[in-house]
């Protein structure tokens, strides 16, 4: 199904990247090709299939829950763009 | 003695314990090497100093007779993938500006506590997403076995600066990551070893994220046994990855060296049928079936194989691998780190930053992958390629009740020039033929040079093993490397230097 100007703007809403208006279309048709691309995976019989949702066929192992690391606030905030009094700062959210 | 630069990690190693050279002048060389060559764009962060220091380190440990193993003292090139303690780390993305990671990751890392001294940082397609490097913030790679007629050469991707560090001689081997192809086709490219081990088999802890399910850390050499002594090192069990596995460890090298007079005699070899596609390349053909004799030669029973899903592989992956990053990626929100473009409010500020600093193709896939796992699209298109990817791994698992290793080509062409290609995002996804159901299904698959295309650029033929059994896939593809022949010598002299003056602003020299 191809996707139009409006459904990309959701989408990209959706992953909130800003796309100018004037790349719209072009996306559109770029998208639309590849998922008419990927279209042809219907013609595969998958009724009695169990997904695959993982690169390996081993369980999750568990560990220990006890704490092995921290106190290492300066780190973590080394890096940030915009960092107040030990924390991350960011646009105000709340009126 | 041959040139510093032209020996392989297994010479180096050995004349290094002789006291024949220092690891400083090892080092040097290739850092004189690297310097020369920025005209092909293949790294991102130079890190002499840091080289030099730990040379140093790895001289004094030959002086007191404490060397740490084979890569004690080994010039390495670092994907700029993964993170450097220390060193600035970018993903080949315009969104993780100025990040210098407080960590180290743990291939890394145990490539650092082996001795290997690393040179730089290499270029990357961004997020490692694309198969010719052009995708790259810094600028797209060249290969060093161009130019061919009057244009730049792609080394192949994602894995490009890679690649054409370890093709032209600037480093002696190279850490790459591979998702769907990325280690494997650049190496096919490039006319190097390039092996994607199992699953699971080399931690994740510390490497950007592309596709969580696929991507996997593995070695970049000249020859097949680097590759062994590398992933020796890279690989086994690590807590802070919970898909790494509890898989013991062999020593590769110790035994492909064993092995070095044995035939093949009583391996079994697939061919599938399906990988003879519409319209293949004679050249790569004819290849094929070279290889098919030469292992033959080596004692080998060949026989047919049927991996029937195969041809739905790409499709498969260009829905799985774009809704892992769309999630992967989200991270990159302008808060933690990297970039942040200033909007009036929190949502505004998310849209820009990522707006501005994502490329288009990151933007393509993340948009693809944002679709497919949107509510109403979930079970049509991510669950349903899920279900294709479960029998695509069923399909090899049949193949290998039958066989103990699979021969293919690595791509369905020679490198291509740079600015080829990039008009349909879906003829670029089509170099990942080959090698995208190998990493689907999870298993161990090795490019290894086999021969050059009627314009005289290399190619290389894929072996594919069972999980964990990166040794057989190596012995293998020992005895393509020769049979074939390849030239060592690799590109010319002239190709790693005729490309033009470096780019200030494509090199950056220093540590970040």
């Amino acid at each position: 199904m191809p996707l139009d100007h409006s459904t990309v703007r959701t989408i990209a809403q959706l992953a909130r990247i800003r796309v100018p208006e004037e790349e719209l279309d072009g996306l559109a048709g770029e998208l639309s090709a590849i998922l008419a691309w990927v279209e042809e995976l219907r013609e595969v019989d998958t009724e009695a299939v169990a997904p695959m949702t993982s690169g390996t066929d081993m369980s999750l192992s568990l560990r220990e829950d006890v704490v092995t690391d921290g106190g290492a606030r300066d780190a973590v905030l080394a890096n940030a763009p915009e960092a107040v009094d030990g924390f991350f700062a960011v646009p105000k959210v709340v009126e | 003695m041959a040139a510093l630069t032209d020996l392989t990690i297994a010479e180096a190693g050995r004349e290094l314990v002789k006291r024949s050279f220092s690891a400083r002048e090892l080092a040097q060389a290739h850092l004189d090497a690297m310097a020369a060559a920025r005209g092909l764009n293949a790294f991102i962060t130079e890190t002499p100093e840091l080289a030099l220091q730990r040379a140093d380190a790895a001289d004094a440990r030959f002086a007191a007779g404490e060397p740490l193993g084979p890569l004690d003292g080994i010039p390495i090139a670092v994907k700029d993938l993964f993170c450097t303690e220390g060193v600035l780390t970018t993903a080949g993305s315009h969104i993780l500006d100025g990040f210098v990671p407080p960590y180290e990751s743990t291939v890394s890392a145990k490539l650092r506590q082996a001795g290997a001294v690393m040179v730089g940082k290499a270029n990357l397609d961004e997020f490692a997403m694309g198969s010719a490097n052009i995708t790259s913030h810094y600028g797209p790679v060249k290969n060093p076995w161009g130019p061919r007629d009057g244009r730049d050469l792609v080394p192949g991707g994602s894995s490009g600066g890679s690649a054409a560090a370890v093709a032209a001689r600037l480093a002696l081997g190279a850490t790459g990551t591979d998702t769907g192809g990325s280690i494997r086709q650049p190496a096919s490219f490039c006319g190097i070893v390039g092996l994607k081990p199992t699953y699971g088999r080399c931690s994740r802890y510390g490497i950007i994220a592309f596709a969580s399910s696929l991507d996997q850390a593995g070695p970049m050499t000249r020859t097949v046994e680097d590759a062994a002594i590398m992933l020796g090192a890279m690989a086994g069990h690590d807590a802070r990855d919970s898909t790494s596995a509890p898989v013991a460890v062999p020593d590769y090298a110790a035994a492909l060296d064993g092995s070095l007079n044995t035939s093949l005699n009583g391996l079994r070899v697939g061919i599938p049928a399906e990988y003879r596609i519409d319209g293949m390349a004679a050249e790569i053909g004819a290849l094929w079936d070279k290889g098919v004799a030469w292992l033959e030669a080596a004692g080998a029973e060949v026989k047919a194989v049927s991996l029937p899903h195969t041809r739905h592989a790409l499709a498969t992956y260009y829905i799985i691998a774009p809704a892992e990053a769309s999630s992967n990626l989200a991270r990159y929100d302008g808060v933690r780190y990297g970039l942040r473009v200033d909007g009036a409010t929190l949502d505004e500020m998310y849209m820009k930053t990522r707006g501005e600093g994502f490329g288009t193709e990151v933007r393509r896939r993340v948009l693809i992958g944002t679709y497919v796992l949107s509510a109403g699209y979930y079970d049509a298109y991510y669950l349903k390629a899920q279900k294709v990817r479960a029998l695509i791994a069923a399909d090899f698992r049949e193949a290998f009740q039958a066989v103990d290793v699979i021969l293919t080509p690595t791509a369905p062409s020679d490198a291509f020039a740079i600015g080829e290609r990039m008009d349909d995002p879906v003829t670029m996804y089509l170099n990942d033929v080959f090698t995208v159901p190998t990493s689907l299904a999870g298993l161990p698959g090795i490019s290894v040079p086999a021969g050059l295309s009627a314009r005289g650029l290399p190619l290389g033929l894929q072996l594919i093993g069972r999980p964990f059994d990166e040794l057989t896939v190596l012995k293998a593809a020992r005895a393509i490397e020769n049979a074939a022949g390849f030239p060592l010598g690799g590109p010319s002299r002239a190709g790693a230097t005729a490309t033009g003056a470096p780019d200030p602003a494509s090199a950056r020299a220093g540590q970040g």
